[in-house]
């Protein structure tokens, strides 16, 4: 498992540098090595230069929202899966994501190890094996 | 638990200064509608509805009084002047028959037979039984002197020249002289006729009539005592006695009413003053005028005219309507004082919303910015563990894991509190999900945690474990047991209980029963609860607690009842579906 981890292709876009330049670093040492971008367009270009397994996505950005991100992903990469953050809870908004397919969504803050398991399960469901 | 935690779910009027302001919007707002506003409207269309109803009443009564009058005065005057005419064709009869008797006898006899006593006396007993009321007759010569008679006096001889008769009857042929007592001392009037003899020499015959008659002839006229009826001459000398205005030969006291030979009704004041009609009637070929006075008296009066029924009906309508106008406007008032009152209500209430909505949005709004910052303290954190982590062993490394330990566990406390105020937004959205009833019921009793601990009130929790999820609002179902804590809240004393208890109902039913030990309900209070804008909390209550909560439970496919005993306590019962959309649940 551990070794498969390097290999997978994350996406964090969230506009919050701080944070999420923190939750990549933490990442990295635990052998995921996720791509980061700070807006809604970028990680569309992003997207469409690379597809990666898992976008973990956050809802509430300037410019371009989560939820337009996801729509757009779900005709152009529609294997690619999305976990959603919110600030907000499950909110009409996080509803909407589901229904819009996305593979979860969580709260802000996060648990480190609640994030792993969910991009474990994000990752099966991309159909990517070892 | 922190303050922060508590506010957005404490109800808005308990506490700090948004419970103030909301106490000062209430006192403005009766301040806006006093009661005397209602009372002066009352008065307004009571008195507005009397005047519409009540005068046309009184004049339609004035009028029926004033043609009642025409109709009693008519029928008072009809049978005056039907007994004036008859009585005055009686006269016309009487004095035709006696001066057609004096004629006949002055054209049918000669002037030899007529001058002679002997034959005189003869004719005129004749004549005496044929018509009552003669006294004695006279033959008179061309010179006026008497030269035969007959009747009860020693009249033979008398010069009777300068008489004012004598004239008349040759200027007219006939005559009646006035009343007059003479020699006789007793009332009578002379028949006089004048007659062409054969020898071309005018002579005279004269009868005297007892005029005892005339009062035969009034009396037969049967009047009543407060009434007169009387014979005058045409210069108003009495021709018989009259009850009250004066004795025979007398003047009357008042003008002569104007010539009419046709029965004249006029009103008269008589002596003292008494408003009476007078008929009269002028006798054709000759003085005489008959006259009948009769007061108006009691038939007449307004005492006489008012009728009891009539007073009655006017006085029992105004009554009437003067109590369906009071009755009316009562309610009408009232409905409208209501309806006030509701719009406050509703007004109050729609201000309640807004402001518990815009709590709401503040409190996700503020949430999401604390959120995001909390979210990079944790993941701070959370690297400077990992970092730790891999670090070989140096002094105090213990302490630094503990203390950033203390930071994570800081941060989830945070969560939690921001997580809170977010179910509480989550009330303005209709949002249907997997719940547990019981997780609910916590996270709202938590509300009121600060409140019953204050109040040294038991509020108590038994769950049953192991309920299914039901899928429903959670924001409305949190709304509805809100409302009906703080029901409970308000019903018990400081020091009271209320529980709170789960069951499972049957498979697709739970149920959730909220009991006090407060004040309880009369049972007239109870048929009312569910209905909006009942409420006995003058002032401080909505009414729309339960109304919204019905309509909620109602929509969720639940139902709601209550069981309650005055000064006991109240235990409200909800069912729950488990499965959203399935049919009603039974109760
Ligand atoms: N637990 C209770 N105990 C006694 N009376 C209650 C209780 N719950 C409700 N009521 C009665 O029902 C009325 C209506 O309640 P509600 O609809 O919540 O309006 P409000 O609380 O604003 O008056 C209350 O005014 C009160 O008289
Ligand atoms: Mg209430």
């Amino acid at each position: 498992m551990t070794l498969d981890r390097d290999k997978w292709r994350i996406l964090l876009v969230d506009d919050e540098v701080e944070f999420v330049s923190t939750l990549a670093e933490r990442l990295s040492l635990r052998d995921i090595e996720p791509e980061v971008v700070h807006d809604g367009q970028e990680a569309l270009a992003r997207i469409h230069a690379r597809a990666p397994h898992v976008v973990i996505l956050d809802m509430f950005m300037p410019g371009m929202k989560g939820l337009d991100v996801l729509r757009t992903l779900r005709f152009s990469h529609p294997q690619v899966q999305v976990i959603l953050l919110t600030g907000h809870g499950a909110t009409r908004d996080a509803m909407e994501g589901m229904r819009l397919g996305a593979f979860d969504y969580m709260v802000k803050p996060i648990n480190i190890d609640d994030l792993l398991k969910k991009i474990t399960e994000a990752m099966d469901a991309a159909g990517f094996t070892a | 638990m922190t303050r922060m935690e508590h506010s957005p779910g404490v109800p808005a009027g308990s506490h700090g200064s948004t419970g103030q302001a909301a106490a000062q919007q209430r006192a403005d707002l009766h301040d806006g509608v006093p009661p005397t506003r209602y009372r002066l409207l009352r008065r307004k269309i009571v008195a507005l509805l009397l005047g519409v109803a009540v005068a046309p009443l009184c004049v339609l009564t004035v009028i029926n009084y004033q043609i009642y009058q025409t109709i009693v005065a008519k029928e008072f005057e009809a049978p005056l002047r039907a007994l004036v005419s008859k009585t005055k064709n009686s006269f016309e009869l009487f004095f035709a028959e006696r001066t057609s008797a004096v004629s006949f006898i002055a054209s049918a006899y000669p002037v030899e037979k007529l001058s002679d006593d002997k034959a005189l006396a003869d004719i005129f007993e004749v004549m005496r039984q044929k018509f009552s009321g003669f006294v004695d007759m006279g033959f008179i010569d061309e010179r006026g002197r008497q030269v035969s008679y007959v009747g009860p006096y020693d009249l033979k001889g008398k010069d009777y020249a300068d008489q004012p008769w004598f004239r008349e009857a040759a200027l007219h042929g006939s005559y009646i002289t006035d009343v007059f007592t003479g020699l006789r001392k007793f009332p009578h009037i002379a028949i006089v006729v004048r007659q062409l003899g054969n020898d071309g020499k005018w002579w005279t015959l004269r009868a005297t009539v007892d005029t005892r008659q005339y009062e035969r002839l009034i009396a037969a006229m049967g009047i009543s005592p407060d009434s007169d009826a009387f014979l005058l001459n045409k210069h108003g000398i009495l021709q018989t006695d009259s009850t009250y205005y004066g004795a025979l030969l007398q003047p009357i006291p008042f003008p002569m009413p104007r010539t009419s030979y046709e029965t004249q009704v006029v009103d008269f004041k008589t002596t003292d003053g008494q408003a009476a009609l007078m008929a009269y009637v002028y006798i054709p070929d000759s003085e005489y005028v008959l006259m009948a006075i009769k007061p108006k008296g009691a038939a007449f009066s307004t005492k006489g005219l008012f009728r009891a029924d009539l007073a009655i009906l006017l006085v029992a309508s105004v009554l009437l309507i003067l109590l369906v106008a009071y009755k009316l406007t009562g309610d009408l008032v009232a409905r409208l004082k209501q309806s006030d009152e509701r719009r406050e209500l509703a007004f109050r209430h729609v201000e309640h919303s807004q402001k518990l909505s815009s709590i709401g949005r503040l409190a996700a709004g503020v949430a999401h910015e604390i959120n995001n910052p909390l979210a990079i303290i944790n993941e701070k954190a959370g690297l400077m563990k990992d970092l730790l982590a891999l670090e070989p062993e140096f002094p105090k490394k213990d302490r630094f894991i503990k203390q950033i330990d203390a930071i994570a566990a800081a941060v989830a406390r945070c969560r939690n509190i921001t997580h809170r105020m977010l179910g509480f937004a989550r009330q303005m959205d209709v949002n249907i999900e997997s719940i547990q009833v019981n997780d609910v019921l916590k996270e709202t009793a938590s509300f009121l945690e600060r409140e019953s601990a204050y109040r040294n009130i038991e509020l108590s929790l038994s769950l049953t474990e192991g309920l299914p999820a039901i899928e429903s609002d959670r924001g409305q179902l949190q709304q509805v047991f809100l409302n009906m804590l703080n029901n409970a809240f308000a019903a018990v004393n400081d020091g009271g209980a209320i529980a709170v208890a789960t069951w499972r109902q049957d498979d697709d039913t739970v149920g959730i029963s909220i009991k006090d030990n407060g004040c309880g309900m009369s049972e007239e209070v109870q048929r009312h609860v569910f209905e909006p804008f009942f409420t006995t909390k003058k002032g401080t209550g909505t009414g729309l607690g339960l109304s919204i909560s019905y309509g909620i439970i109602k929509r969720l496919g639940g139902d709601i009842a209550l069981t309650s005993k005055p000064n006991l306590g109240t235990t409200f019962t909800i069912l729950l579906p488990v499965a959203h959309g399935q049919g009603g649940v039974q109760s």
